[in-house]
């Protein structure tokens, strides 16, 4: 049996899905949720590269290498707001975060 | 022909099994080494379907940054982990009935795409040379037609940088020693050096010991 894009898809679709499941449930560890952000950009890309050999485009691995220009600074700036954030308040819950009223 | 097609199987069942490991281990360090094993394993996904660089990329980025940036948060951070997991299973029966509908979605709208046939064959716009490596056509695209995202994303990753830099960096308090260059340069002989006479037998004394 021989895999086809298909399967490429199905596997970033489940991926996709446990990053979405995972946010939820860890609502209240804001590091978690972050690598759950991480897994979906991961399918993202999956995809991305699954479509850009299928039909035979470089474009699709180009935009794959931004994607992850996007997800690294999207890391490194929210762990920095996690690591400032804990040195004021001493916790990272979710439901802590409530300073601004918003 | 079989070989492939194990070795995606395997990376496959890997990935998603270290992702499934990732959102449910109790311990965020262990999710951490969890989301580099699945790191690892999509990057052999990437190199099943011949995007060499992009695997590499991966690895390089993911697995020797962005992951090892997590790590060094996690563990630098002195919180009670697992008060973190008190309402865990209180968002059990949610998550679970969005993650369900979102995989339906995504099942439905592959079926459906898979039912309406192939799909339509465009005329590639940057077709994937087969006589040079994939990093050399990819650098090819890249710095030919996307020159100008390419330096958009260079400015992405200062901007990040910088920003990094600012929300982290805090004056350090009073009493830390620094280097005063201009002091160190405008010492003269009559500050640095001081004759005294030896007298024989006695040595120095107390002077000598500072």
């Amino acid at each position: 049996m021989i895999v086809g894009l298909e399967h490429y898809l199905v596997v970033a679709a489940i991926l996709f899905t446990i990053g979405v499941f995972g946010i939820f449930l860890n609502r209240k560890n804001v590091i978690v949720i972050l690598m759950s952000v991480e897994l979906i950009l991961l399918a993202v890309n999956i995809n991305l590269v699954a479509f850009s050999t299928h039909i035979g485009d470089l474009k699709g691995q180009v935009f794959a290498l931004f994607v992850l220009t996007v997800a690294a600074a999207e890391a490194a700036i929210g762990l920095a707001i996690l690591v400032v954030y804990f040195r004021n308040r001493g916790t990272i819950a979710v439901e802590d975060i409530n300073r601004m009223k918003g | 022909m079989i070989l492939p097609s194990l070795f995606f199987y395997l990376f496959a069942s890997v990935t998603v099994a270290s992702a499934l490991m990732v959102i449910s281990s109790k311990n965020p360090v262990h999710s951490v080494l969890f989301l580099i094993l699945a790191f690892v394993n999509a990057a052999g996904l990437f190199m099943l379907m011949g995007a060499e660089f992009l695997a590499m990329i991966l690895i390089v980025v993911y697995v020797g940054a962005v992951a090892v940036l997590f790590m060094f948060v996690t563990m630098m951070l002195d919180v009670d982990f697992a008060e973190l997991r008190d309402g865990f299973l209180q968002y059990l029966p949610v998550g679970v009935l969005v993650g369900l509908v979102m995989l339906c979605e995504l099942v439905f709208v592959l079926g459906a795409w898979g039912a309406a046939g192939s799909m339509a064959k465009t005329v590639a716009k940057a077709p994937i040379p087969t006589d040079v490596t994939n990093a050399e056509a990819l650098g090819r695209v890249l710095y030919t037609d996307h020159v100008l995202l390419f330096q958009a994303a260079g400015l992405v990753l200062l901007t990040a940088m910088v920003g990094a830099i600012v929300l982290t960096l805090r004056e350090r308090r009073a009493g830390v020693k620094r280097q005063d260059i201009a002091t160190q340069v405008a010492r003269g002989p009559a500050t640095a050096i001081e004759v005294v006479k030896v007298k024989p037998g006695q040595g120095l004394g107390e002077r000598g010991a500072s």
